[in-house]
């Protein structure tokens, strides 16, 4: 074994804690495949009573967006007031608007 | 008939007691965390179990008997357990043996449980049934793994099975006691499960590319109280603090 | 990078920091912040783990139903809250395994109280009330600490462990409302833990060496010798409750200053067991090496089986 010894990978949990609500990530574990990482996040995560479905997708196929690219990323929707309902200025007796 | 009914909980219910107590040895040893988390928390479901069986034993045996009187203050020869569940942890594919073939069997007598004419037992099995399903589930994925994985793992799960195959046929002995119960409709008669448990089992075991042992030789004597040799060890650390300090409150 | 970018790099990092933001582990952070939470967050984590030994010794032994399933339950939280660190500290850039190696070598340090042994069932109840009410106040800050995941694991954390210092107290008020034997056996717990959960929360302020950066860094809100005072101040009280003495002669409530006055603590003892030298030590190390060492075959084999099923899936697919 030694060098090609290969560790159980790690996993992402997602976690809809009651219908009605979207699944959230709730944290990671080990796991050999999908299946385990199922029983396995049921076992860590759902023991109190915190879940009615749960996600597992392997760390390594997550693409995250990175930090040295949020100017571009995410500071030109800052100016963007319009798209907010406050931008646009009405008289106080428009109602249900 | 009290009596009988009495002695039939304890008969169920000190497979839950056995088998928790071993599982409990187990935690903070497992092969990973997230193994260990899982088998802890068998260990809890069916110490649930084993808490509403003996609290309704209890309330029928009367005299201000409590649930802990149950479980921690009877001789070696009144538990009445299989011997199955009281084999211990040799490793870890010993452990996942003997709770794949209780969990089978397990399962199968929840089902049917549920059909009894004792409404407490009834109202048990049916919370107790959706716990022993994902035991089940869990066990059966781990014998495949184990069967089905490397050299070496097959060996020792092959082992493992073999060991605690000898055992599987007392659990299906119908008690004197037993009888009574079954014809008032209240227990479930296990020796008509047999052939069916042992297909099941079979079908996982090819699946986990084990070899089903042969049929031919069993031991029993648990469901009489004559226990294997480890029964006094562990009972002798289950009951030590009530021995010790007897009639105190904890 | 140059010397002054990463200068420069530094000083918006600590003027992040210093704003209540949040990092997070794909962000800049400067080596010695990551080496400082690596080594923090792991030792935290191994405290768990080791943590659920002296516990899980009286699991077979626990004198009624409900007290073993409270007791499992417990433990099995030790073993989860060590899994949410750990994943905090793996996205560091630190495999679980490596952590494993620096704690089985010896590399890596755990809170050395979990190397005294628990003798009697009483020692359940102190392990509760003292140990996770030291813990709970050493834990508490961190909730607001600035590495995101280490923050999140501990809000969980602090969550869950609610309810273990209460079963802990619970343990020891009902052996004081027992026999004599049953208060003796409290006290003499009381006797035993007393000294080492302070210990618990570190060398005093003067030996300290970590405090300024991992103040700057709310790895720490408070200093240790703080921490240590508002533990005496809010136990004291509750040992009056169960009736039981503190085993401390010098033990006395300053009218002056608010708090409790307390005796010289033996910071030899204390040393000596974060040297190795504790009454446990090798007997906590050799359990988890065993662990998972004995666990190999069966990782091993479900990798294999993994890769197995993957496999035939491709096979079937094309």
């Amino acid at each position: 074994m030694g060098d090609t010894k290969k560790n159980w990978p790690l996993w992402e949990i997602f976690v809809r804690s009651k219908n009605g609500l979207e699944h959230r990530h709730f944290g990671s574990l080990h796991a050999a495949d999908a299946e385990m990482a199922l029983e396995n996040a049921r076992d860590v995560y759902t023991r109190r009573n915190e879940g009615v479905s749960i996600w597992v997708v392997e760390s390594k196929n997550v693409t995250a967006s990175n930090p040295q690219d949020n100017g571009e990323m995410f500071e030109p929707a800052q100016d963007k007031v319009y798209r907010h309902p406050t931008f646009y200025d009405l008289p106080d007796d428009v109602k249900h608007m | 008939m009290k009596k009988d009914l009495y002695n039939y909980i304890l008969g169920i219910a000190d497979n839950s007691l056995i088998l928790a107590q071993r599982l409990g040895e187990l935690c903070g040893h497992g092969p990973s965390l997230e193994t260990d988390i899982a088998i802890t928390n068998i260990s809890l479901d069916l110490l649930g179990q084993t808490r509403s069986y003996y609290q309704y034993a209890a309330k029928l045996a009367g005299e201000d008997k409590t649930e802990d009187d149950i479980a921690f203050l009877r001789i070696e020869r009144d538990y009445k357990n299989v011997l199955l569940v009281e084999q211990p942890n040799t490793h870890f594919g010993h452990v996942m043996a003997r709770q794949f073939l209780f969990d089978v069997y397990h399962l199968m007598l929840m089902e049917q449980l549920q059909n009894s004419k004792d409404e407490t037992l009834v109202a048990i099995a049916k919370k107790g049934i959706k716990e022993v399903s994902y035991h089940k589930r869990f066990s059966s994925d781990w014998v495949k793994r184990l069967g089905d994985g490397t050299e070496e793992s097959k060996e020792k799960m092959q082992e493992a099975i073999n060991a605690m195959w000898r055992f599987t046929d007392e659990l299906f002995d119908v008690m004197e006691a037993d009888k009574a119960m079954i014809e008032e409709g209240i227990a479930v008669d296990v020796s008509k499960m047999k052939e069916t448990y042992y297909e099941k089992v079979s079908e996982i075991l090819e699946e986990a590319t084990l070899e089903v042992p042969e049929r031919k030789y069993f031991t029993r004597g648990g469901k009489k109280g004559v226990h294997t040799e480890h029964m006094g060890y562990l009972l002798a650390d289950l009951q030590y603090m009530q021995r010790t300090y007897p009639n105190m409150t904890w | 990078m140059s010397e002054q970018e990463v200068k420069n790099l530094e000083e918006i990092f600590e003027a992040r920091i210093a704003r209540d933001e949040k990092i997070e582990p794909k962000d800049w952070m400067p080596e010695k912040y990551r080496k400082t939470h690596i080594r923090q967050i792991s030792q935290h984590a191994h405290s768990e783990i080791i943590g659920m030994l002296p516990e899980g010794n009286w699991i077979t032994r626990a004198p009624s139903l409900r007290r073993k399933a409270a007791l499992l339950a417990k433990v099995q939280d030790e073993a989860g809250h060590g899994l949410y660190l750990y994943s905090a500290c793996e996205t560091l850039g630190i495999s679980r395994e490596e952590m494993y190696e620096q704690l089985h070598s010896g590399k890596a340090k755990y809170s050395s109280i979990f190397n005294y042994p628990t003798v009697t069932w009483a020692d359940m109840g102190a392990i509760g009330w003292l140990v996770d009410g030291a813990a709970i106040i050493n834990q508490v800050p961190l909730c607001n600490t600035s590495f995101g995941p280490y923050a999140r694991a501990m809000v969980r954390v602090c969550k869950e462990e609610s309810f273990h210092q209460r079963q802990g107290y619970e343990i020891m008020l009902t052996l004081c409302n027992g026999t004599d034997e049953q208060k003796e056996m409290a006290q003499d717990a009381l006797n035993r833990w007393w000294w080492p959960s302070l210990m618990m929360l570190g060398p005093t302020d003067a030996e300290s060496v970590h405090t300024e950066q991992s103040m700057k860094w709310k790895l720490k809100r408070k200093s240790n010798d703080e921490l240590r005072q508002q533990f005496i101040d809010q136990t004291v009280p509750q040992a009056d409750i169960l009736g039981l003495t503190i085993p401390d002669p010098d033990m006395k409530f300053n009218e002056e200053t608010g708090h409790y006055d307390f005796g010289e603590i033996d910071w030899d003892e204390f040393w000596q067991v974060v040297k190795g030298h504790g009454p446990c030590n090798k007997e906590r190390m050799k359990a988890r090496v065993d662990a998972w060492e004995n666990g190999e075959w069966v990782r091993d084999a479900a990798m294999a089986h993994a890769e197995k099923k993957a496999n035939k899936k491709v096979a079937k697919a094309s």
